[in-house]
């Protein structure tokens, strides 16, 4: 069995500072998105269980040959790569093609894992994207996975059902970040993720052009916040404050 | 002239979208068309806010079949001549989204909260950064995907429309199979319809705290929430409760935040409400700066004194 992870390159969210309204990313590390390392995760255990190869693909900056090393850390048995200084911030169209010929080449793959949306853009069109391009059948939203021989079956959990599916391998899945519990590397495997294999494209040996983006972004600001910032001293002064707004008591 | 057809999997949010939609056309004088797939009663709902109806049924599309979706919608947007499709960011229509972009070779926005027409710009608010700012976006391509966020938009009101058929030509997708679709009812509580909500983080000691916190939630008339980490780290709520990116967008008149911190990915499901309040003891916390009200105390304490002056 062998599982191929998409896991995607972003600024570490905690990290981010705002000045006069403007995120501030300079000097802010990179790190890999919080739901993808769910998916890197439910692959890593199901081979620890059933044996087997775990493969992270990832498209990204150049900075990405060492940000992927958290996931080689993690489990992952190799990394492909495709990187290029124009892909951290290109549109989930490019990316999706990107990934869907990078998947091409990997000969071997009977499951894609994605995470539901990326850490930072969150937008979840990816995974359904590829599942597209490649033809494959894809279940989203994934609580849990159980993999037999030419079968996953998969709970979909949406805001009001669960779906139970039955997949054909070869298929993919979109986690939920509630799926599992990332592990976190231990130093032996921190040093030892720099020696395992790396394959490293660019977008030439894909036969690819990043194309212009069609997602233009006009601005990018946190929201004004107006909050009256009143500080109270007590439970009582908080009652009177909301009963004179009619907010309680009503 | 090309125009905008709209689609949710939920009638009501079908109804969201029609107000969004002719939001969109007020100044541009293009046509709404509203599909429904495999639902007469929502065809009728939409008929009945003045929708312009297209109807397919077809059994070979499931709604579980994403992919079948997605080209069924392909076929009507060739069939009606549309250039802008608006969907519903739910979890269904976010994954739609992607797959119709995909198939009809266009670029998409998903979670979008608010739109605007710019000349010949069809400007689109979401969430970036993981909450902690709010993109502007617009898609330069002719067709558009733009799947808008539940909630985001007024339901239509009622008018005359009418309904029409719709012949589409869908395979159901090899290789999935729905084998069973199970209701979440162990604990069904929709926080986004509340008008006071109580929501509570990591602050709280324990889950034998929570009784007390719900006493608070009875005396207010709300509803209970929390941040992420209490349903899916600790568990100790069900995961419908949770506000933040990955869980709801609430626009309650009043929340209550107990010890909560305020990290961005909470805050964009709150950030809405009428008036917040932040009850926490650390009197740095970032939850403080996007308060109406604070109370910088042991939330413990608080709600304890709470339920006594409210009972």
């Amino acid at each position: 069995m062998n599982i191929v992870v998409a896991m995607k390159q972003i600024p570490d969210l905690q990290q981010i500072r705002i000045r006069n309204r403007e995120p501030v990313l300079d000097a802010v590390p990179l790190t890999l998105g919080n739901i993808d390392k769910n998916a890197l995760e439910a692959a890593v255990a199901f081979k620890e269980s059933h044996g087997g190869k775990v493969t992270v693909l990832s498209a990204g900056s150049e900075d990405l040959e060492d940000t992927i090393k958290e996931a080689l850390a993690a489990g992952a048995d190799e990394a492909f790569l495709v990187l290029d200084d124009e892909l951290d911030g290109a549109d989930s169209e490019a990316i999706a093609g990107i990934l869907g010929a990078a998947l091409n080449r990997i000969e071997d793959k009977d499951l894609i894992i994605f995470g539901e949306g990326s850490g930072d853009n969150y937008s979840g069109q990816v995974g359904p994207r590829v599942a597209e391009i490649l033809g494959i059948p894809l279940v989203t939203y994934a609580s849990s996975i159980e993999i037999n021989d030419k079968t996953a079956k998969v709970v979909r959990s949406l805001e009001d059902c669960e779906e139970i599916i039955e997949l054909t391998l070869p298929a993919a899945v979109s986690v939920l970040a509630g799926i599992n519990e990332p592990r976190i590397p231990s130093v032996t495997q921190i040093l030892k993720a720099g020696k395992k294999p790396k394959e490293i494209l660019e977008m030439d040996d894909l036969g690819l052009a990043l194309a212009e983006k069609q997602v233009i972004t006009l601005s990018n600001l946190a929201p004004e916040s107006e909050r009256k910032q009143i500080l109270l001293k007590s439970a009582d002064e908080l009652v009177k404050a909301l009963s004179s707004q009619s907010l309680i008591g009503r | 002239m090309a125009g905008i057809l709209i689609y949710s999997d939920k009638n009501d949010y079908a109804l969201e979208l029609l107000t969004a939609a002719r939001i969109i056309t007020a100044s541009s004088g293009l046509d709404v068309r509203a599909l429904s797939i495999n639902n007469d009663s929502q065809a009728e709902a939409l008929a009945g806010a003045g929708a312009e109806v297209c109807k397919i049924n077809n059994t070979a599309i499931a709604l579980a079949d994403a992919s079948a979706l997605a080209n069924a919608i392909k076929q009507a947007v060739e069939k009606l001549d549309i250039n802008t499709i608006l969907l519903s960011s739910n979890l269904r229509g976010r994954e739609l989204a992607g797959r119709l972009a995909q198939i009809i070779g266009t670029a998409c926005l998903t979670g979008v909260s608010a739109v605007k027409l710019n000349g010949d710009k069809l400007e689109c608010q979401r969430n970036a950064l993981g909450g902690a700012t709010v993109a502007t976006q617009y898609i330069a391509t002719e067709k558009k995907v733009i799947a808008i966020v539940p909630r985001s938009f007024e339901k239509a009101p009622a008018g005359t429309g009418k309904i029409s058929e719709l012949e589409v030509d869908v395979q159901a997708t090899p290789g999935l199979k729905l084998v069973e679709t199970k209701a979440k009812s162990e604990d069904s509580v929709d926080i986004e319809a509340a008008e006071v909500l109580v929501a509570v983080g990591q602050g709280l000691n324990s889950k034998d705290d929570l009784p007390m916190v719900e006493a608070l939630v009875k005396a207010l008339g709300g509803e209970l929430a929390c941040s992420k980490p209490v349903a899916t780290d600790k568990k100790w709520l069900s995961e419908e409760r949770i506000i933040g990116l990955s869980g709801k967008k609430c626009k309650p008149e009043l929340a209550v935040l107990l010890g909560i911190s305020g990290q961005v990915q909470f805050n964009v499901g709150i950030r809405d409400a009428g008036t917040i309040v932040a009850v926490n003891s650390d009197e740095n916390a970032y939850v403080n700066k996007m308060a109406d009200y604070v109370l910088v105390d042991d939330l413990h304490k608080v709600v304890a004194e709470l339920n006594k002056i409210l009972a």
